[in-house]
């Protein structure tokens, strides 16, 4: 047995680790600021108006205030100059059973909206990275 | 026999092709693409030589997926052709078989093996939970062929069990905003050479614990490249060694994807230096 596991590790956290950049400006300003986030979540609201699996989520809503805290929400999570004013994120989707299959439905959407945005791909990882951790405060409540 | 084997696998290609482009539009798509992963050359979900934490399908906790699998990997001496299938249950079990057909093209003749897998995932998910996903599993190995790997004197020359937990993790925008993909297993095992040259030997019966790894990154999210590794015992001494390889994988939809790969498998029962290319297809019926 050639015991070459160290090597083979080194080498995957070069790989990982080697090739990490620091930008100093904001995700928010990499995106191009509040005129394109106001553009994905335009598309956004477009995605889901013809999604019919995920449309009947949205029944009643106020899709302009929806809108609103949308872009503040993406805006805080990208380091923009924002405040997010809106409700939890528990007590928006509380009663909706939202499933572990539509939530990754509506994330496709979401990068559907950033594609049709012309957002690159790095900045669309970045961008859900930021909105990842509010997944555990929707699914199944 | 071997002929009709050979007709058998062509017909399966082909049902499996046909089955593969003539998708219903409502299979199983709940994971985001990219993440549901392949299945690697024991049937299980994972990588391409590695078993990973993550199932074989786009099955959410509320969807049952079918996928099917062929592989072949071509070396020196050698020539594998894997063909598998699993259906995983609710992002939760996978069940899987695969049969392993190696051919020993400079020796002649061929070793057959069929493989029944179970995973379960304990925890997680890949891409949202805050810890890594962590999957266990099991494979059994039915010899069929076992001439060879008793000549060779192994313990065994029919059948023998793997046990595997595995941990993997998607990291969103890691690397200069690409998502990186990383996987650890630790596998016990007896096998010599995935157990198509047996299992253990009369002087080095006892089970290893061997790891497993990868890491790759999604280029896009249809693109990925990354390198697996996997510790191998060497039971028989015969100077059997660690696999390595370098993937690419192409994923145009959830339906299927495509994984060109440069094995380095090493020495294979006395014969050095073996490696090749690596080639899969893996496609998701439902």
């Amino acid at each position: 047995m050639k015991f070459n596991l160290p090597n083979a590790l080194a080498l995957l956290l070069f790989v990982l680790g080697g090739c990490a950049t620091n930008s100093s400006s904001t995700v928010y300003e990499q995106l191009g600021g509040a005129s394109k986030v106001s553009e994905i979540v335009d598309n956004f609201v477009w995605e889901i108006e013809y999604d019919e699996q995920i449309l009947p989520y949205f029944e009643g809503a106020n899709i302009d205030r929806f809108k609103q805290k949308l872009s503040e929400q993406i805006c805080v999570v990208t380091n923009g100059p924002c405040e997010y004013t809106g409700d939890t994120m528990q007590q928006v989707h509380t009663g909706m059973n939202i499933t572990e299959h539509h939530f990754n439905r509506t994330v496709d959407l979401l990068i559907n909206a950033m594609n049709k945005a012309n957002v690159p791909h790095p900045l669309q990882n970045k961008v859900l990275k930021g909105l990842a951790p509010t997944r555990k405060d929707m699914l199944y409540l | 026999m071997k002929n009709k084997l050979m007709q058998f696998s062509g017909h399966f290609m082909t049902i499996a092709c046909l089955a593969i482009f003539s998708l219903p539009a409502y299979s199983a798509d709940g994971k985001l693409i990219g993440t549901a992963g392949l299945m690697q050359v024991e049937g299980s979900g994972g990588g391409g030589i590695v078993p990973w934490a993550t199932l074989a399908g786009y099955d959410s906790q509320e969807q049952i997926s079918v996928s099917v699998a062929a592989t072949q990997v071509d070396l020196d001496d050698y020539r594998l052709a894997t063909i598998s299938g699993a259906v995983s249950f609710y992002d939760s079990v996978e069940l899987s078989l695969a049969q392993q057909r190696f051919d020993l093209k400079t020796l002649g003749g061929e070793i057959k093996q069929n493989i029944i897998g179970v995973k379960y995932k304990v925890y997680g998910d890949v891409v949202f939970s805050d810890f890594p996903q962590i999957s266990v599993g099991v494979q059994h190995k039915l010899l069929e062929d076992g001439i060879i790997a008793n000549a060779l004197g192994a313990d065994s020359d029919s059948s023998g069990t793997d046990f595997y937990v595995a941990m993997t993790k998607v990291h969103l925008g890691a690397i200069a905003g690409y998502n990186t993909v990383w996987n650890l297993t630790a596998r016990a095992t007896k096998a010599n050479e995935m157990g198509l040259l047996g299992f253990g030997s009369q002087t080095d019966n006892d089970y290893d614990i061997m790891l497993e790894a990868s890491a790759g990154i999604l280029f896009s999210r249809h693109f990925a490249v990354g390198m697996e590794y996997r510790q191998k015992p060497d039971n028989l001494g015969l100077g059997e060694e660690d696999w390595i390889d370098y993937f690419v994988t192409y994923i145009p939809s959830k339906s299927i994807n495509l994984t060109l790969a440069w094995a380095d498998l090493g020495s294979i029962a006395g014969a050095q230096k073996q490696s090749g290319l690596y080639f899969s297809i893996n496609g998701q019926l439902w």
